[in-house]
């Protein structure tokens, strides 16, 4: 059930602009941690805005459900406001705040108002204030799906960035792993590897997992398929880069990795690997 | 019938599967490749699935079983030219094939062969 406008708040909200503004403002800077000169500026001009679009909005609103479409002015100030807020560092309380003081002297005035009317009073306060805190939810929402939205590009940039697959010598191919091994990303790893392998036609893949931090029984089956993806595709897998630890975990967990060329370091690996391709490294006098 | 060719090479056969295996098909390939290395006398076998979108749990059953029979009579045989997606697929059906060997072309599933046989 939504409950339809009054019309007080409006003619407030109309009439009062400039005492509104000053009030709200104080109150804002009173609070804020950090005062700037543009900060200042800035919040001026947001408030200045949201007044004239509130007040317009609340006279043609007719309900105070925001979620309607004569809401969706205001709507779009707010969550312009929550992302602009959110790039310079405020926390989710600095942005909703901003709505909520402008309670603060908009019930003042409104008391002023209708101190002849009590229940009429008591009924607008409750409205006005059930008005606030949808606007200031809707704030905070906003921010955290700005928030989302950047964790989720970081993710795809990451999933990017951390899986390389570099070539070592002609057949040879080393995967460096960094980071945790979760599905999705193993799934990239392979995808990639098995690419470059029937890319450059090598005949040795080297997964060098020094940058896993820890190696449960999860990851080591993450691993595993992709050693078996590439045997199946004609490419023997060495792993290497174990480190003590992750070697007792292994066994501790029963992980059976008999089957797979391990080594401790990739240079390890790479001797094996230039080995079974039957090429040799030698070393000369230095230039 | 549909039949799949098996191709003789000095003392490999060679097939090379260039239809969507069904799983008829894969039976009847089977019978035939065991009969075909018994009369040829050959030392190995060379499948090449590089054609091959879909692989399924059936066909890579069968592949390892061929395998195994092969190796009964004294042929190896090597799986070559497996596509990422066809082997992403397997390992997540949980199908290594295990035993069998495999290259990533005819050219180097030869070399092996001649290593190995």
């Amino acid at each position: 059930m939504t409950k339809k406008t009054t019309g007080h708040l409006a003619k407030i909200l109309t009439t009062n602009q400039d005492v509104l503004l000053e009030g709200w403002i104080a109150g804002m800077l009173s609070r804020s941690v950090r005062r700037d000169k543009n900060l200042e500026k800035e919040v001026r001009d947001a408030a200045v805005k949201f007044i004239s679009i509130l007040s317009q909005c609340v006279e043609k609103g007719g309900s105070y459900d925001i979620d309607t479409v004569q809401w969706s002015e205001i709507r779009g100030l707010l969550s312009e406001i929550s992302q602009a807020r959110l790039r310079q560092g405020f926390s989710p309380t600095d942005t909703a705040s901003f709505v909520y003081s402008l309670k603060e002297p908009l019930f003042k005035l409104l008391r002023e108002e209708l101190k002849d009317d009590p229940n009429a009073l008591i009924e607008e306060t409750a409205n006005t204030g059930d008005l606030f805190d949808k606007l200031g939810l809707y704030t905070i929402e906003e921010h955290i799906k700005g928030r989302e939205q950047v964790i989720l590009r970081q993710q795809q940039e990451l999933l990017e960035l951390s899986t390389p697959v570099v070539q070592l010598w002609k057949d040879v191919l080393a995967v460096p792993l960094i980071g945790t091994l979760d599905s999705a990303r193993t799934q990239v790893v392979m995808e990639n590897l098995l690419q470059k392998i029937i890319d450059t036609g090598a005949s040795i893949a080297i997964v060098d997992i020094t940058g896993v931090p820890t190696v449960d029984t999860l990851v080591a089956q993450h691993l595993l398929k992709t050693v078996a993806a590439a045997r199946l595709m004609g490419a023997d897998c060495i792993i290497s880069g174990i480190r003590p630890q992750i070697a007792q975990t292994i066994v501790h967990l029963g992980v059976n990795l008999e089957d797979v060329i391990t080594k401790a370091t990739l240079a390890d690996a790479f001797k094996v690997a230039l080995t079974k391709i039957g090429s040799t490294v030698a070393e000369t006098q230095p230039a | 019938m549909q039949r799949i060719p098996i191709l003789k090479m000095g003392d490999l056969l060679l097939v090379s599967i260039q239809v969507d295996m069904h799983d008829r098909l894969a039976l009847t390939l089977q019978d035939d490749l065991t009969n075909r290395v018994v009369k040829d006398r050959a030392r190995g076998v060379l499948i090449d699935i590089s054609a091959l979108d879909m692989v399924d749990s059936f066909i890579g059953r069968m592949i390892s079983s061929t395998a195994a029979m092969t190796k009964v009579l004294d042929a190896r045989t090597v799986v070559v030219g497996m596509r990422p997606a066809v082997a992403i697929t397997l390992v997540e059906l949980g199908i290594e094939l295990e035993g069998v060997k495999t290259a990533l072309n005819v050219e180097q599933g030869i070399k092996l062969l001649r290593k190995i046989a």
